[in-house]
């Protein structure tokens, strides 16, 4: 965990949107993404493969937790090869596992943790920590024990952990996989609430309805993109050939 | 401390947490120090007038703690009563009393973040030698944090192999439940270290090595 130097003051620019250049990945000698050529503008963007086919190495290249062996992605013209600070700070990312990312003990305390990293000063911290609890149904459990609540609370406390600190656009790996009907519909409805771009990689292919775009990812290259409905049919089809 | 903050509007509560550790610490010097029954009883009523009355505490969170080391009690009495005598027995029993219930005030009425911070100030002197401060302070709320996780984790193997055919007991129970949980407490842990990067914790892109769906 080592602090990272980066190059000097990023000037971005918002309207850019998410570009990928010639990206690809390997992991040791296995290819995972290739020949990815993209401009993500879209409100809301959905990310569609099979297991194993490179969608969640795609997510995580889009706030720089995974950077491309080749080629590059920029975030409003910031690479996040060079740039990981501040592209961190506009792109946050909601993990499958609640439990694996949230760090602190009680609920409220869990959902400062990004803000304090960011310095936002105390009594501002406490004011937005509080809105974004009342936003999602947390507030009655703000000094509860974070491991004592229900997995859909849990998801909800995770998306508020990311929501708080306003980043500009949200990345989602798969938000809805543990969560049961109720609290998938909560889910489905926060994200389609939500003014901030979105990218959702999810296998609820009811999730996407409303989407702008959708692209379906298939043994590390994206083979299909376009609206919802043409792009979830092609995905059909592609996974009724397996 | 795991689940242990009740909040409450209590002077208790509002006291800074450094000086709390301080009046725990200096009790326990002085329970140690004045080794007679009435100071060490006056320990454990005072600890629970406060506990109690002051931090409006519900009495289960205290009994709790109690019992959690009653049979250490217990057998610290008994072996006393036999080697040396009743009193001491006694005077021992009411000064480890005191401490336990102390400490579950001190915890039942302080945040994590406030111990954390406190922690952070007094580890503050070693950044002379390279050490981050902030860094041990989150190391100490995530294992708050993970250690109910990962005993749920682990009820959760053991229940799987009850629902396939029992649960093997000694060292070879150990091994099937301990090695499965090793494996998901490093994968959750890979996960945690990049949602720790995604919340702006200044670290480097992690190299993925392993993952369950690339």
């Amino acid at each position: 965990m080592r602090l990272r130097r980066e190059t000097a003051a990023p000037v971005a620019d918002p309207t850019r949107g998410v570009e990928l250049r010639a990206v690809g990945h390997v992991y040791g000698d296995r290819l995972v993404l290739a020949d990815i050529d993209l401009h993500l503008t879209e409100r809301r963007i959905g990310i569609v493969g099979a297991n194993g086919s490179g969608k969640s190495t795609f997510a995580r290249l889009l706030n720089g937790l995974v950077v491309p062996t080749t080629g590059s992605v920029l975030v409003d013209g910031l690479d996040t090869r060079a740039h990981v600070r501040e592209v961190r700070r506009r792109v946050g990312f909601v993990f499958q596992d609640p439990d694996a990312q949230i760090v602190y003990p009680t609920v409220a305390e869990d959902v400062a943790y990004g803000l304090e990293n960011q310095g936002v000063p105390a009594a501002e911290r406490a004011e937005r920590v509080a809105e974004v609890l009342e936003r999602y149904g947390l507030a009655g459990h703000a000094d509860h024990p974070a491991h004592l609540l229900s997995g859909g609370q849990k998801q909800l406390l995770a998306i508020a952990g990311v929501l708080v600190m306003r980043p500009a656009r949200i990345v989602f790996d798969e938000p809805t996989t543990l969560l049961d009907l109720v609290n998938t519909r909560r889910v489905a409805q926060l994200v389609e609430d939500l003014e901030q771009q979105v990218v959702v990689v999810t296998h609820d292919l009811d999730l996407l309805h409303g989407f702008d775009r959708v692209l379906v990812i298939d043994d590390g290259r994206v083979v299909t993109d376009g609206p919802p409905d043409s792009s979830v049919s092609a995905y059909r089809a592609l996974m009724v050939h397996r | 401390m795991l689940a242990l903050y009740v909040p409450r509007a209590s002077p208790v509560h509002r006291t800074p947490a450094g000086w709390k550790l301080l009046a725990l610490a200096g009790l326990s010097v002085l329970v140690f120090a004045v080794p007679t029954l009435p100071v060490s009883g006056g320990a454990v009523a005072a600890v629970l007038l406060l506990g109690l009355a002051v931090a409006q505490l519900p009495a289960g969170v205290l009994l709790r703690q109690a019992r959690a080391v009653l049979w250490w009690l217990v057998g610290l009495f008994v072996l006393h009563a036999v080697l040396t005598d009743v009193l001491t027995g006694t005077l021992t029993v009411l000064r480890l009393l005191a401490l336990v219930l102390a400490a579950a005030v001190v915890t039942a009425t302080t945040r994590v973040t406030e111990m954390v911070a406190v922690i952070e100030r007094i580890c503050r002197p070693l950044e002379w030698v390279g050490v981050r401060p902030a860094r041990i302070g989150l190391v100490i709320a995530m294992a708050l944090r993970f250690i109910p996780l990962i005993a749920e984790r682990a009820d959760r193997i053991r229940e799987a192999q009850a629902a396939r055919g029992g649960l093997p007991r000694g060292l070879r129970g150990l091994a099937t439940t301990v090695v499965p949980l090793l494996v998901q407490v490093l994968q959750m842990a890979h996960t945690t270290a990049e949602a720790l990067d995604a919340r702006g914790a200044d670290d480097e892109p992690l190299p993925r090595r392993r993952r369950r769906d690339r």
